[in-house]
């Protein structure tokens, strides 16, 4: 099984996303510049956090017209795993991957902190090792994290199931104190309808391990493993099979 | 075929809150501006163009806010062509 982490000009995240994957899980990773026009061999893709091209214009606006990105694009449109955190959430947005925008955080500040976050559906391959309801601790660090899509996308996104994650108190209640950002309906995380795609803002890289004082985030990582290896024989290999190397 | 610039004006959509230009309302408010109803903040771009006919010029200009400059989800755009 390999993983891919995406490094643009401006990434930040992408050897904390290496060292979640490698070191900590020790599965098979390697960095992919923004200038493959291929992703040779990868069974999962993830878009790390950072400032891509600076953030200018918008953020993940210059990013998802990268080279990398039609790869990633037709590895996601075949089925592959694809992971966004942060930057990398906004970057799908941007690509058309994910529905919705990115908005300034309501108090427009950049917000460091641990926020709580509740998994609202263990039916994707990035969730399927979590309880549902769980509360994961993890930190959120990020200027652009206020959700928004129009009303009509979230009622599709309701009925799909696609929210992931919102955030809530540490016992998993949705209050608007806990929205850390403003987010439309507490969203921190959504996937895509076929499940295969998900954004989030909180970064699981960074909560791995006890000492970064939380391991929680450990448990999407896990996931995709998970995931990846019971389809190993089946749909995931055709979908390595049929992107050309 | 003269060298032209393209002005591209991007504004959050009406139906989006604008927390940027609420502060500054905010702000404007405190100074003592208190006829200012409201405030919304966009962008504004310049664009040197070279060898396009005004009809490609606006075509192009036309792709490019659309495509590049404004995000659909949350933006709009209007734009003007000058010589």
């Amino acid at each position: 099984m390999k993983f891919g982490v995406v490094v643009f000009p401006g990434s930040n995240c992408d050897d904390d996303a290496y060292h979640a994957v490698g070191a900590v899980l020790g599965e098979h990773v390697e960095f992919l510049w923004h200038r493959s026009e291929q992703i040779p061999g990868c069974d999962a893709i993830i878009l790390p956090g950072g400032f891509a091209f600076g953030d200018y214009l918008r953020t993940g606006a210059i990013a998802r017209f990268s080279p990398v990105m039609r790869a990633v694009e037709r590895f996601a449109r075949r089925g592959g795993l694809v992971l966004g955190i942060c930057n990398g959430f906004q970057i799908l947005l941007e690509a058309g991957l994910l529905p919705g925008a990115m908005l300034r955080n309501r108090d427009l500040r950049f917000i460091c902190r641990h926020v709580h976050i509740r998994v609202e559906n263990t039916d994707t391959s990035f969730t399927c090792a979590a309880r549902a309801g769980q509360v994961l601790k993890v930190p959120i660090a990020h200027m652009e994290g206020n959700y928004f899509c129009d009303p009509e996308t979230l009622a599709d996104l309701e009925r799909n199931r696609q929210i992931v994650f919102r955030y809530t108190t540490p016992e998993g209640r949705l209050e608007d104190s806990a929205n850390p950002n403003g987010s439309l309906a507490a969203i921190a995380g959504i996937c895509n309808r076929e499940r295969n795609v998900m954004g989030m803002m909180p970064h699981p890289e960074r909560a791995v391990e006890a000492p970064l004082g939380s391991a929680d985030g450990l448990v999407i990582f896990r996931s995709m493993v998970e995931s990846l290896t019971r389809h190993q024989t089946g749909s995931n290999a055709e979908v390595k099979a049929s992107v050309p190397a | 075929m003269a060298r032209m610039k393209a002005h591209v004006w991007v504004m959050p959509k009406t139906t989006v809150l604008d927390p940027q230009g609420q502060t500054i309302h905010h702000a404007l408010t405190s100074l003592g501006y208190s006829k200012v109803q409201r405030v919304r903040q966009g962008k504004f771009f310049v664009l040197d163009l070279d060898g396009l006919s005004a009809e490609e010029a606006k075509t192009q200009v036309e792709k490019i806010a659309r495509e590049v400059l404004t995000n659909p989800v949350i933006e709009e755009f209007r734009y003007e062509i000058v010589a």
